[in-house]
């Protein structure tokens, strides 16, 4: 097992001692954050901010297909698009990553061909999480057995919601030690908490420190397949946590937004908040991260009205 | 009535000032001579000799005030208007007293002064009963557009001088004090300079009826002389007028100012036995509004 | 601020407000030149450049406004409710239309920044005058008994602070309740109380009901004086509302003042931090702290002094200082020399006492009057920076243990108009709100405004109450 962080030796020790740890961390209130969150989105981004953040929000995109349709062939064609985002404009970034299912990852590692796009896939039994341990670890190993850069788990909601946190510390802690390839290394973890059935902002805070505290690389805030996912708001929330964590134990954890961000402005709305919550240390693909697709095709239009002057259109960019 | 207790020698009565609870002599020594008004507005028999209330009267005046109101206004609203119909009941048993004293003060035959005794009486249950209803009239939630729950509640200033009307000697003093406590205030009268007694008297009633000492605090003298050190009087929130000439009330509202205390100017009472509405009540409420956020349930759920 | 993501200038347009080169004053209906001819400048505080020339009222002008509003109010008070709720109505509805021009025109002369007169100031004034334009036909309903009558002329004198806003404050219920109105604005913002004499006649109101004088103080004291003003309505500093007290008394002018604060932020140990940072931010910084309710006296529990004051030093490196106009600016210029200097006058006072001073690292344009989000700490309630309002973006930091050493502090002050609480306990709030005396408390917010909540203060921060159904009172011959 990974070493445990000696500042939180003695809270992981017990249900009993986790939770009073967790019910002692600040209270959120709702009206006030959101209230943050939307003031944050009223920044207005032109002109260079603007084409410095779209390349950015490019650079940190996890290219997603997660149905039960995919096939070879779709995740192909998204592993070339992840490579080269804009044909017509080679200066365009890399994505960050493709984002499979763990059956994908040889396809989607094959596909990349050595390009600077990582492959993450999902697992734990993505995206609801209701599956035995065995079953959980043997779905992250076989990902990164096929390859997989990363891991996006998911937490067990129903034991967090049933206030079992030290089972929920102790799943995450079980699917690092999975990442763990033969040679050592490892592939980082990102960890779903899936904000829309947590429900309540404290609930978000509380999950986003057992995230942190049992190893998290990244926190991630939904699957994509609930009705709430990423909102400016408990993204906010989660930046506080990261900020306040590094603060106190000196480690740097990723955040990753995923699901519902769609377009360049709503994009540019979370770069704003990573800005002005943790700064520039989290302004790279390697501390923030967005779940998307679609999202994608609108920060290329974006750019290519920024490169030509004229506004784009959805045929001037690639269908995948 | 028998022979003998006809030619018995009354007790006359030292008429002294109510302060903090307690019925001392006005600290300067001095009196002053009070008289009987006779039906056709003369000057009547020697009544008794009135405490003539020092500055340093008022002063004490305003410190026990202040120490009572704390509790006062911390007190449940039920709890007050228990204790003003206390205040009815008292003086019902002391009718008779204040008939006399009333009809000797201000001249009026022994069936008038007693009209004039019972309005007071049920002036102290109108406001016993408007202690916990003022709250909910004047006050309530705001529906503010946003996700915050607005509230607003009446809250007592705080120490209120009161100058008393110099005619009505009892309805009207009544009627000026009542209003002030019910909502909470703590009250330093000036009673009728000329007519003092059936204030004096009073003291002793509110002494006995559960009313905290310092609530209410009675002193006979010179409205001249004390009105101004009252008026400017830094722990002192507002002032109500009623009995101040219209000199004296401009002198003591230019006072007043000095920090910015609540005025309630001088008005023209034809007829204090007339319904009082609530206008002698909010001159003396602040009103305070709370916001909270709301906020939501939570946002989310699943949609498998 | 991070140097990877430097957010490009992002400017209003300015050339949606076409300010004229000189303005006169706005008697019955008609722009006029002040009677001996006197004009005075009014500048931009961000860069001091001159905006327009403006007519100076002097005691001669009031005579001829107040005449003016006489003569309307005879007619404008027996129009029935209905038809003056729909004059309002078309003016909130202008308003609205014309709400960008004026909140650009608003962030030239206050020196405020566009995000707040955009999203805060404009929409307020809207709201009010929309929100008193409803009153206007149900006056029977308000609580003051049957057939409430107007008072007749309201001389109304408004700060420089939240200009429109404090117009709308003033002038919508005066309206609303068929009082007729002389305004005089501040000196250094008149612009926008002359843009909306436009509106008035854009609105068709009946020449007279809307008058608006600028001018200085002489002219503010000289409308208090006139012996046909029925009612004082003053927001500004506690020393001149002492003034118009002494002023109207033995009249019988009817008199409501919103005077100044040193409200109490009060912070407990269960708070929620983030939003308690949050709200202690808007407090204190909003409109470059120049808000009579600003929460200036930060009350924070002991127990977690240095780690509030980390994250508050953490929150004021991101603020954005810099040109009002940018719509990235969180802190604007300071409204005048004049309140700079004051502003600067009492933080030296803070550190000659030995308060310990902190602003993050910020640049200062050479240009226009500027301050420096400032902090004070290790205060005490002895210190003067404790106790005098600074209306400016300074907060001064103490310390309390126990909720009621947390009252006891936040009370000991002349003033009473605000005052904060943060924490999660709801009955804490509830206690603590109880016995606070101010007339506005916040729990787990601070500095927020509405049409329908009562605004006013306790002890010196004046009397009498403005906006909801409690703002038609001083209005009304009740």
């Amino acid at each position: 097992m990974p070493t445990t962080l000696t500042a939180f030796a003695d809270v992981t020790t017990s249900d009993s001692a986790l939770r009073r740890f967790l019910h002692g961390l600040p209270g959120v209130d709702a009206v006030g954050l959101e209230a943050r969150a939307a003031a944050l989105g009223t920044r207005s981004i032109k002109t260079t901010a603007k084409a410095y953040a779209i390349d950015l929000a490019i650079s940190m995109i996890d290219l997603t297909t997660l149905e039960g349709a995919d096939t070879p062939g779709k995740v192909r064609a998204l592993s070339a698009k992840a490579v080269i985002p804009d044909p017509t404009d080679r200066t365009a970034p890399t994505t960050a990553a493709v984002c499979v299912y763990p059956d994908m990852v040889a396809t989607a590692k094959a596909a990349l061909n050595g390009a600077d796009v990582k492959v993450a896939s999902v697992a734990t039994a993505f995206p609801a999480g209701r599956a035995a341990l065995p079953v959980k670890l043997a779905d992250t190993a076989d990902a990164v057995a096929a390859g997989a850069d990363e891991i996006d788990m998911v937490i067990d909601r129903g034991a967090f919601l049933a206030g079992r946190y030290l089972d929920t510390y102790e799943l995450i802690r079980a699917v690092k030690e999975a990442c763990v390839r033969p040679d050592g290394t490892a592939a980082r973890l990102k960890v779903i908490f899936e904000t829309g059935e947590l429900s309540t902002y404290d609930n978000i805070r509380r999950a986003s420190w057992i995230g942190m505290m049992a190893g998290a690389d990244f926190i991630k805030t939904s699957t994509g397949k609930v009705g709430v996912n990423a909102t400016p708001a408990n993204t906010l929330l989660m930046l506080e946590a990261v900020r306040d964590f590094r603060a106190q134990t000196g480690i740097q954890i990723g955040v990753k937004p995923a699901g519902g961000i769609r377009t360049t402005k709503d994009a540019i709305k979370f770069l704003v908040l990573v800005n002005e919550t943790v700064g520039e240390d989290w302004l790279s693909n390697h501390w923030f991260r967005f779940g998307a697709s679609s999202l994608l095709n609108d920060l290329l239009m974006q750019r290519q009205k920024l490169s030509t002057g004229r506004y784009s259109g959805p045929d001037y960019v690639t269908v995948d | 009535m028998s022979e003998s207790s006809s030619t018995r020698l009354s007790v006359f009565k030292t008429y002294k000032l109510y302060v903090g609870g307690k019925f001392p002599r006005s600290e300067s020594g001095r009196v002053y001579e009070v008289t009987a008004k006779t039906s056709s507005g003369g000057k009547g028999k020697w009544l008794a000799n009135a405490p003539l209330s020092s500055r340093k009267d008022a002063r004490d005046a305003v410190v026990a005030a202040r120490k009572a109101f704390g509790g006062w206004s911390g007190a449940t609203a039920y709890n007050r208007g228990q204790i003003l119909y206390r205040v009815a009941e008292m003086l019902e048993g002391r009718r008779e007293q204040f008939v006399r004293e009333v009809g000797e003060a201000e001249g009026l035959s022994k069936s008038k002064a007693a009209a004039v005794v019972d309005a007071a009486i049920d002036r102290w249950v109108w406001y016993a009963g408007w202690t916990d209803k003022i709250g909910q009239l004047v006050g309530g939630a705001n529906p503010v557009a946003g996700p915050y729950l607005n509230l607003s509640t009446p809250e007592p200033t705080g120490v209120v001088t009161v100058v008393a009307p110099q005619d009505s000697s009892f309805l009207g003093l009544v009627s000026v004090i009542a209003p002030v406590i019910a909502t909470g205030n703590t009250a330093v009268v000036i009673a009728s300079e000329k007519s003092p007694l059936p204030a004096l008297s009073l003291g002793e009633v509110l002494a006995t009826s559960d009313l905290p000492g310092g609530v209410v605090n009675i002193l006979s003298g010179k409205a001249a002389e004390m009105g101004p050190h009252l008026a400017s009087h830094q722990d002192v929130n507002a002032i109500d007028l009623a009995g101040a000439g219209a000199e004296l009330a401009k002198e003591l509202e230019i006072a007043a100012a000095d920090n910015l205390k609540r005025v309630l100017r001088p008005q023209p009472v034809d007829d204090w036995t007339a319904d009082p509405g609530t206008a002698r009540m909010t001159p003396f409420l602040e009103t305070k509004t709370v916001w909270h956020p709301t906020g939501s349930l939570g946002a989310g759920g699943s949609s498998y | 601020m991070a140097s990877l993501f430097e957010y490009a200038p992002a400017p209003e347009s300015r050339s949606v407000v076409d300010i004229a080169p000189s303005y006169g004053l706005f008697i019955d209906g008609e722009f006029t030149e002040a009677a001996d001819g006197k004009v005075f400048k009014t500048v931009s505080p961000s860069s001091e450049e001159v905006l327009a020339e403006i007519a100076q009222a002097g005691a001669a002008d009031v005579e001829r406004a107040v005449k003016a509003a006489r003569r309307a109010f005879e007619k404008w008070s027996a129009l029935p409710g209905s038809e003056r709720a729909k004059y309002l109505f078309r003016i909130a509805r202008i308003i609205q239309e014309r709400s960008r021009e004026l909140a650009v025109l608003e962030t030239l002369d206050n020196g405020k920044p566009i995000r707040e007169t955009r999203d805060a100031d404009l929409p307020l004034v809207a709201a009010h005058f929309f929100y008193y334009a409803g009153w206007a036909d149900k006056l029977d309903h308000a609580g003051y008994g049957a057939n409430p009558r107007p008072l007749g002329v309201a001389g109304q004198i408004i700060p420089w602070n939240f200009p429109l806003l404090m117009l709308a404050w003033k002038i919508a219920p005066a309206l609303a309740t068929g009082n007729t109105v002389v305004l005089k604005p501040a000196e250094t913002t008149p612009l926008s109380a002359l843009f909306f004499a436009d509106i008035c006649r854009q609105a068709g109101l009946p020449k007279g009901v809307v008058n608006i004088l600028t001018g200085y103080g002489d002219a503010g004291a000289a409308l208090v004086e006139h012996p046909d003003v029925n009612k004082v309505a003053f927001t500004g500093s506690t020393a001149v509302g002492k003034r118009i007290a002494r002023t109207v008394a033995g009249t019988d002018k009817k008199v409501t003042l919103e005077l100044g604060g040193k409200g109490a932020n009060i912070v407990f140990d269960d708070a929620p931090i983030d939003q308690a940072v949050e709200g202690i931010v808007t407090g204190i910084f909003f409109n470059q702290g120049q808000v009579c309710c600003a929460g200036s006296r930060l009350l924070v529990q002991e127990s977690i002094h240095d780690e509030l004051l980390d994250s508050l030093k953490r929150r004021l490196s991101s603020l954005r200082l810099g040109d009002p106009l940018d719509k990235n600016t969180d802190i604007g210029a300071i409204n005048s020399a004049e309140q700079l200097a004051r502003i600067t006058a009492l933080a030296e006072t803070g550190e000659a006492e030995g308060a310990e001073r902190w602003s993050p690292e910020c640049e200062l344009p050479s240009a226009g009057y500027w301050f420096a989000p400032t902090l004070f700490t290790n205060v005490t309630q002895a210190h003067t920076v404790a106790r005098d309002e600074i209306f400016g973006p300074v907060l001064s930091v103490l310390t309390f243990r126990t909720p009621d050493e947390a009252v006891a502090k936040a009370n000991n002050s002349q003033y009473g108009l605000s005052a904060g609480i943060w924490t999660e306990k709801g009955s804490r709030i509830l206690a603590v709100a109880g016995k606070l005396r101010a007339g506005v408390v916040w729990a787990n917010t601070f500095n927020k405004f509405d049409p329908t909540s009562p605004f006013g203060g306790y002890k010196e921060s004046g009397f009498g109450r403005e906006g909801g159904r409690h703002g038609l009172e001083g209005y009304l011959d009740v």
